[in-house]
């Protein structure tokens, strides 16, 4: 069964994954992707929210600062150039892959729904591309990484305004074999 | 599948039920009143409701149907049945002069009742109130079930007779509704009449559907469904409801888009890597690729003729409109203004393209005139999409969104009519108005 949850993947000691010692702690759990679910709920019906449920506290406990990998990048409108801030979200992802050799990923890419459908079918597949090109330049072999696009019809704020837009102009990694 | 096998019969059973010509001066008398010039003066039509005499209420109000067509066609002004003078059901009890007194350039006069077999007979005369002279008669004997459709086959004759134009109300539209929310979405490809009413089902799916596109018979949709994790086309029969893939390529598979004759399709494919634009022949799957470029290239749409293929690019830098030959050659820009057109779809006439472009944010559905490149917005509201002419060319069918939810409406070419369609609960999009239906005007 895929994993299709889109939820924060926490990884402690991003510095080091080699000093986690155990992968156990950066898989994304069943109770972690219900934390999503709910914050997808939380988007629906406010319109607004913390982009990709972002809401997982950062864990402590170890010496290294804890730090949450999203699963999703953002984008402007019909843009589908990955910014500083997500460039690092995308590096996170990178650096998980490499250490995790066994993972493969999805890379789900979105709009909202301004436009067209079949536009933003293509502009959702530029986006995934966009990310899967990133990851490569970052290391991570292309064979690991396949590309699909929602365009505008998985959205994950129902709402018809710019917090919801902003959401779900999106692309999603959707890991398997973790 | 059952019901359109079924709505199939009853066709059949309408066209035998269809007494033509039933009063000798309705058979040359068509009016020719010239408004194409002066469209924003609607034609004055009074329209007195039918007689009713059977058991219980009519299932139907026919007579309003018929109003309600007419009006959304923006051609026509229905006037209010408060202002008439008499309430004449049979020709004999019609009198001109109250209709020119309250100013009524037509009058439709009629009569339903209940004949033996559960049937209904609906009667009905359409008048030039100026030149004293019926131009329209017809009685129909049909069932409960297919009132709604003589109503829009009468707006159709009315339509026909006072502006020249076929009337295009008794068509069907094709479009994608979407309910239960985030959790459980469901989609459902469904067909209804052309004002919304009477919507059946042809395929459900838990994953997303669209673009719906009637083949120029009528038969079959071509649409995008993601049943299978990714897009892929096929083209389903809407009587049978067998259907096959026609398009399952790596990357994304879109935009299907039927050649006049219904023998090739357009269609939108990455499996080089990027979206362009291929024609596939119908009956062998050969691909032939159009477009070789790195941008996208999609929502591909042909001219009446097939001589061209107009499509969506963001070549230049945005989404805009492009034209080139069926072959693939003689590729020209057709628009200029404005950050973001798309969606193009031509007119039957072949001189206007219906599209959706970006105005200060707000994405309406306008048209574009190619004699002159003038572009011409028809609604106010600000998230259109997915614009279709009617078969007659003279609405634009549409989807946006109203008090936050998905729905259909359609827009006189003249921008100056809109109406919203009836539909289901749940969102509404990607709508696409069929061709005329070939059984009917086979008569």
């Amino acid at each position: 069964m895929k994993n299709r949850s889109i939820i924060p993947l926490l990884v402690l000691c991003a510095v080091s994954l080699a000093a986690c010692g155990g992968h156990e702690a950066v898989k994304p759990s069943s109770s972690a992707a219900a934390g999503g679910q709910g914050s997808q709920q939380g988007a629906e019906t406010s319109g607004a929210g913390q982009a990709g449920g972002a809401q997982g506290s950062a864990l402590g406990g170890q010496q290294q600062a804890a730090t949450v990998v999203q699963h999703t990048v953002h984008f402007a409108f019909n843009s589908s150039h990955i910014d500083a801030t997500n460039r690092a979200i995308v590096e996170a992802n990178a650096s998980y892959m490499s250490a995790n050799p066994q993972v493969t990923v999805t890379l789900q890419g979105n709009t909202d729904e301004r436009g067209t459908q079949e536009y933003n079918l293509a502009l959702g597949e530029r986006r995934a591309q966009a990310v899967k090109r990133m990851m490569v330049v970052l290391g991570v072999a292309g064979s690991r990484m396949t590309t699909i696009s929602f365009g505008a019809e998985r959205p994950v704020a129902l709402g018809h305004d710019r917090a919801a837009w902003r959401l779900n102009r999106r692309v999603d990694f959707a890991y398997s074999g973790n | 599948m059952q019901h359109s096998s079924l709505k199939t019969i009853r066709w059949r059973i309408l066209l035998l039920g269809l007494c033509l010509a039933l009063f000798s001066q309705s058979a040359s008398a068509i009016l020719t009143i010239e408004i194409t010039k002066a469209l924003e003066n609607a034609l004055p039509i009074a329209i007195v409701p039918f007689s009713w005499s059977g058991p219980g209420a009519l299932p139907q109000d026919v007579s309003g149907i018929v109003r309600a067509d007419l009006v959304s066609s923006g051609r026509f002004d229905a006037l209010p049945a408060k202002d008439f003078l008499s309430h004449p059901h049979a020709d004999k009890d019609v009198v001109f002069k109250d209709w020119r007194l309250i100013k009524a350039d037509a009058l439709v006069i009629g009569s339903i009742r209940m004949v033996p077999a559960g049937r209904y007979q609906v009667q009905f005369r359409l008048y030039d109130v100026y030149g004293h002279k019926q131009l329209a008669g017809f009685r129909y004997v049909v069932t409960a079930g297919q009132l709604r459709t003589v109503a829009h086959q009468i707006s159709d004759i009315i339509y026909q007779q006072l502006t020249g134009v076929p009337g295009a109300f008794d068509t069907r539209i094709a479009y994608i509704t979407r309910s239960g929310g985030l959790r459980h979405p469901m989609f459902q490809l469904q067909i209804a009449d052309s004002d919304g009413y009477d919507p059946r089902t042809i395929l459900r799916s838990p994953q997303p559907l669209l673009t719906p596109r009637w083949s120029p018979d009528g038969t079959s949709i071509a649409y995008v469904s993601f049943e299978r994790g990714h897009s892929v086309v096929y083209v389903q029969n809407i009587n049978t409801g067998q259907r096959r893939i026609v398009a399952d390529f790596q990357g994304i598979n879109s935009a299907p888009a039927w050649s006049p004759h219904g023998r090739r399709l357009a269609l939108s494919l990455s499996l080089s890597g990027n979206p362009e634009i291929y024609v596939m022949n119908m009956s062998d799957g050969a691909l032939r690729q159009l477009t070789h470029d790195s941008s996208i290239n999609t929502e591909p749409c042909w001219s009446p003729h097939g001589r061209y293929i107009v499509f969506t690019s963001d070549r230049s830098g945005s989404p805009q409109i492009f034209r080139m030959t069926s072959d693939g050659r003689d590729l020209e820009r057709l628009t200029f203004q404005d950050i973001y057109n798309a969606a193009p779809c031509y007119s039957p006439n072949g001189k206007m393209i219906a599209l959706i472009t970006e105005q200060q944010g707000q994405f309406h559905a306008a048209i574009l005139h190619l004699r002159d490149s003038a572009l011409q917005i028809l609604t106010n509201t600000s998230l259109d999409e997915s614009p279709s002419f009617a078969p007659n060319g003279q609405m634009v069918l549409y989807a946006t969104i109203v008090r936050g939810r998905g729905v259909l409406a359609t827009v006189s070419v003249d921008g100056n009519v809109r109406q919203l369609l009836r539909t289901n609960e749940g969102d509404v999009h990607s709508p696409a108005w069929s061709p005329y239906n070939h059984q009917l005007q086979a008569n």
